[in-house]
């Protein structure tokens, strides 16, 4: 027990014992490995086992987030019963058809899986319950008010009588659900709220936990794909002669802008693949480099008659008569997601006219969709797979998730066997819907108190919703682009924001934290040039700036609180901080950094605040935020895309390098809820990092760093 | 035939010579914990254990290793006992979990020959790429290991 005792972090130790004796882990045992019992659905979202396990369906995606537990925690909570009978189940997209959408919108996106849907399934656990109380009063012939529950138990506290949630669950589920149901104080919750251990832990560290890629089936083949290398490019020619002695090779499929291999093994399709000759009609854009696409975005910089999204007082006329101004322009590059788990999609088409499909996803029912899409089936035909995904960060649920559905649809039935088609890291990342390149420019006006009193900016860059939400866009304004700039709560009396929307042949679309991952960057590190300027001290100068933003101000503070701003850092050492809002909820970190002889700078620790106004499970929102470190120093270190004949000139992780081990600071996360509102988790954390990173340089260094990533600064994107 | 002892068990294999230890575990044996990433040797999502030493199996050709104990992540333990595993838990390492088996498979071939490693060590060996970021939790979990 001593081992155990020590490895305690999170309280496992009381989830382990209450699960049932021994050395147990807190390892969930799935009720299906039970006996068989006999399970009532209460509702759409609870079904009640006669041996009182408790299944919750989650209708969002588990890639890494923990919505899953998080989600069953907040069905948990309000329905009483006991966590440690509690087991999970994916939703099925079709019954969200044949329930009348009963399961709410299933795309896990914008980090809105809790903050979206928590109203509808904290009720759904209330009425749940309910419904169990009320079948154990009607056995009883007592008023449901005077019965409670705990963990499962039904009790009346009169006769001193007790029922468990197993015993009524069939009874339960023929009464006809409450109209009225009272959700409980946040701050009464014993289940949510707390730290509870991940559901899928124990899957996830013994190599059992399912992903799309893991599947198998009887006589499924494989395929390997090459895409067109130029965006928009289409497949001219190949030349099959080539692969004529291959081993394994079954068929060669052509789509319209690509060619597949389908083979015994995958390494046979994927080895047959780059084997074979391919032409290709590039489309006209095989000309467009990384230097031409900053010329035009540098051209959007100084474009005349562009949108305004913002224009409070007269930033003009203050910008011309001022004493002291300060002008810089920011860069930003494209980016790829790289998730773990490389685009894969599985294909099966049955004698009796159904459609089986497994997939990565961030959104079943957009898998659903292009699946019904692609095949011409009726969407009630095709069973949706679900598993585990492994990494999403917006790749598998924005701006075109049927890609790779699209294509081992195609290829299944050319094929005429069921098909796993496994897209090579390589087409992972050049074949990428991109985080948009961006480029600021922004100017500033200094009081004689060093404050500023006008604030230009100009944002230059390829617009997401162009593509992905055409509708959005009204007078070639993309305000999404703008974030964090038409929504700055900086108090500057004159204020303009304004957009150049430069769209290029390379395909962009939601990248983890979107569009606050450039403009956190733009802004914050804008504003430490201009506290540099005026010989303040950037916290007491953003303070200043944040007198009516309430919640921003108190997430600044205590990520300074925690930072030990102010106080000295051993000689070397240096700090820089940032703030943001975004996803509904408030973020600030704080950066530690002294810098290398080769001038990149060596990160000693960041610590980080969040508000995001209820923790719903406070340890996994320490990890988000912990891996938003991760994900974020990586971008701002080494990340970048560059173009050249039109198409991705990186293709693995060689070359688009991202950050390991070694390099992973010390991180510190204090999670300070405010209550009264539901904010994200997985993207909020992110985005101060960089420019507290880029601050802490300042700091260091004297210098601005105004375009990324760092290995490369002082040159252009 | 190529004869090949996984988790002290003998399979043998009719595949090419050629073909990555990794496409036999998967395609070939069905063992899926092991997971393909970048196919060049660089992310680590398929390190196995060859004699006890980690080795990414996407690079590795069969023919390689026909004399070696290969050691995959179904090999440490089927029921989550191993300390690797209860420290995962215990620190709730894994996100999306998709490297995780790569990464256990090298701290477990890490703790082997260095059981009390600095940070620096750690660093250097364990070179997995996580693109959920879970780098903190694994140095902080192979800590608490070796401090027991």
């Amino acid at each position: 027990m001593n081992k155990i005792m020590k490895l305690d972090r999170r309280n496992f130790l009381k989830a382990g014992a209450a699960v049932g004796g021994g050395l147990m882990l807190g390892f969930h045992i799935p009720a299906a490995n039970a006996a068989p019992a006999k399970n009532a659905e209460i509702n759409a979202w609870v079904v009640v086992g006669a041996d009182d396990s408790v299944l919750i369906r989650v209708a969002h995606s588990e890639m890494g987030q923990g919505a899953m537990t998080g989600l069953a925690q907040l069905v948990a909570e309000e329905l009483g019963c006991d966590w440690n009978k509690v087991r999970t189940e994916f939703v099925d997209p079709r019954l969200n058809i044949t329930r009348n959408k009963v399961y709410g919108g299933m795309a896990t996106v914008g980090s809105r899986a809790i903050r979206s849907s928590q109203e509808y399934v904290r009720k759904a656990g209330a009425s749940a319950r309910m419904m169990l109380v009320s079948a154990a009063a009607s056995r009883w012939k007592v008023s449901a008010a005077d019965c409670a529950v705990k963990e499962g138990v039904i009790s009346h506290a009169a006769s001193g009588r007790t029922l468990t949630y197993g015993a009524v669950a069939e009874a339960a589920a023929k009464i006809a659900p409450p109209t009225q149901v009272t959700l409980k104080d946040p701050a009464t919750w014993t289940i949510a709220g707390q730290p509870k251990m991940r559901l899928d832990m124990d899957e996830k560290v013994t190599g059992k936990a399912f992903y799309a890629i893991d599947v198998r089936l009887d006589g499924m083949l494989y395929a390997a794909i090459a895409q067109s290398p130029v965006f928009g490019g289409k497949l001219k020619s190949y030349d099959e002669t080539a692969l004529k002695n291959a081993k394994g090779v079954r068929k060669i499929v052509a789509l319209p802008n690509a060619v597949a291999v389908v083979a015994d093994s995958y390494w046979e399709a994927q080895k047959a693949v780059r084997a074979l000759p391919i032409e290709w009609n590039n489309g006209g854009n095989e000309k467009v480099s990384s230097a031409s696409i900053a010329t035009f975005l540098g051209e959007g910089l100084a474009a005349k008659d562009v949108p305004v999204a913002r224009n409070d007082g007269d930033v003009e006329k203050v910008l011309a008569s001022a004493a002291k101004t300060i002008s810089a322009e920011y860069r930003v590059p494209y980016l790829s997601h790289a998730a773990m788990e490389p685009m894969n999609c599985t294909v099966r088409f049955n004698a009796d006219g159904t459609l089986d499909v497994w997939a990565p996803t961030q959104n079943a029912e957009a898998i659903l969709g292009a699946a019904a899409r692609s095949s011409g089936l009726e969407p009630l035909k095709i069973n949706v797979h679900l598993s585990y995904s492994g990494g999403g960060f917006g790749r598998r649920g924005g701006a075109a998730p049927g890609d790779y559905v699209d294509q081992a649809v195609a290829i299944a039935k050319a094929a005429g066997a069921p098909v796993k088609l496994v897209w090579s890291r390589e087409e992972d990342i050049q074949h990428d819907f991109y985080r948009p390149i961006s480029s600021a420019k922004m100017t500033a006006a200094l009081g004689a108190d060093g404050m500023p009193v006008a604030w230009n900016t100009r944002i230059s860059g390829h617009s997401i919703m162009s593509t992905a939400n055409p509708a959005a866009i009204k007078n070639n304004m993309d305000q999404g682009f703008l974030v964090l700039f038409h929504d700055n709560v900086y108090d500057v009396p004159n204020v303009k924001v304004d957009y150049a929307m430069r769209n290029t042949h390379v395909p962009v679309g939601y990248w983890r934290s979107v569009n606050h991952s450039q403009n956190a960057y733009f802004r914050e590190s804008f504003l430490d040039e201009l506290a540099h300027a005026a010989g303040q001290d950037p916290y007491e100068y953003r303070r200043k700036l944040l007198h009516k933003a309430p919640k921003q101000l108190a997430v600044l503070e205590a990520c300074a609180k925690a930072a030990d701003w102010g106080k000295p850092l051993p000689t070397g050492q240096f700090r820089g901080i940032a703030q943001i809002d975004g996803y509904g909820s408030y973020a600030a970190a704080v950066a530690e950094i002294s810098m290398n002889a080769d001038g990149t700078p060596h990160v000693h620790r960041i610590v980080q605040a969040i508000d995001p106004g209820y923790a719903v499970n406070p340890d996994a929102i320490k990890a988000q935020m912990e891996g938003s470190v991760a994900w974020t120093l990586s971008a701002a270190l080494y990340g970048e895309i560059t173009i050249k004949d039109g198409r991705v000139e990186q293709g693995n992780f060689d070359r688009y390098r991202m950050l390991l081990l070694n390099k992973m600071p010390k991180v510190e996360t204090v999670v300070v809820p405010s209550g009264g509102f539901w904010g994200g988790i997985g993207e909020p954390g992110g985005p101060a990092v960089v420019p507290a990173l880029i601050n802490a340089m300042l700091a260091a260094t004297g210098k601005p760093t105004r375009s990324l990533p760092i290995i490369k600064r002082g040159t252009t994107v | 035939m190529i004869n090949l002892n996984i988790n002290g068990k003998e399979h043998a294999v009719d595949v090419d010579p050629d073909m990555p230890l990794l496409w036999v575990l998967r395609d070939t044996l069905g063992m899926m914990g092991t997971k393909f990433g970048c196919g060049i040797a660089q992310c680590g999502s398929c390190t196995v254990q060859l004699d006890g030493v980690a080795t990414r199996a996407c690079a590795t050709p069969v023919s390689a290793v026909a004399s070696a104990k290969i050691t995959t992540i179904e090999g440490l333990s089927a029921d989550g006992s191993h300390p690797i595993q209860k420290a995962w838990v215990a620190h709730q390492v894994p996100q999306c979990g998709y490297c995780q088996s790569g990464m256990i498979m090298a701290v477990d071939a890490l703790l082997k020959t260095t059981p009390k490693p600095t940070d620096a060590e750690i660093g250097a060996a364990i070179t997995n790429i996580c693109r959920c970021g879970t780098y903190a939790r694994v140095r902080d979990a192979i800590h608490d290991i070796a401090n027991v």
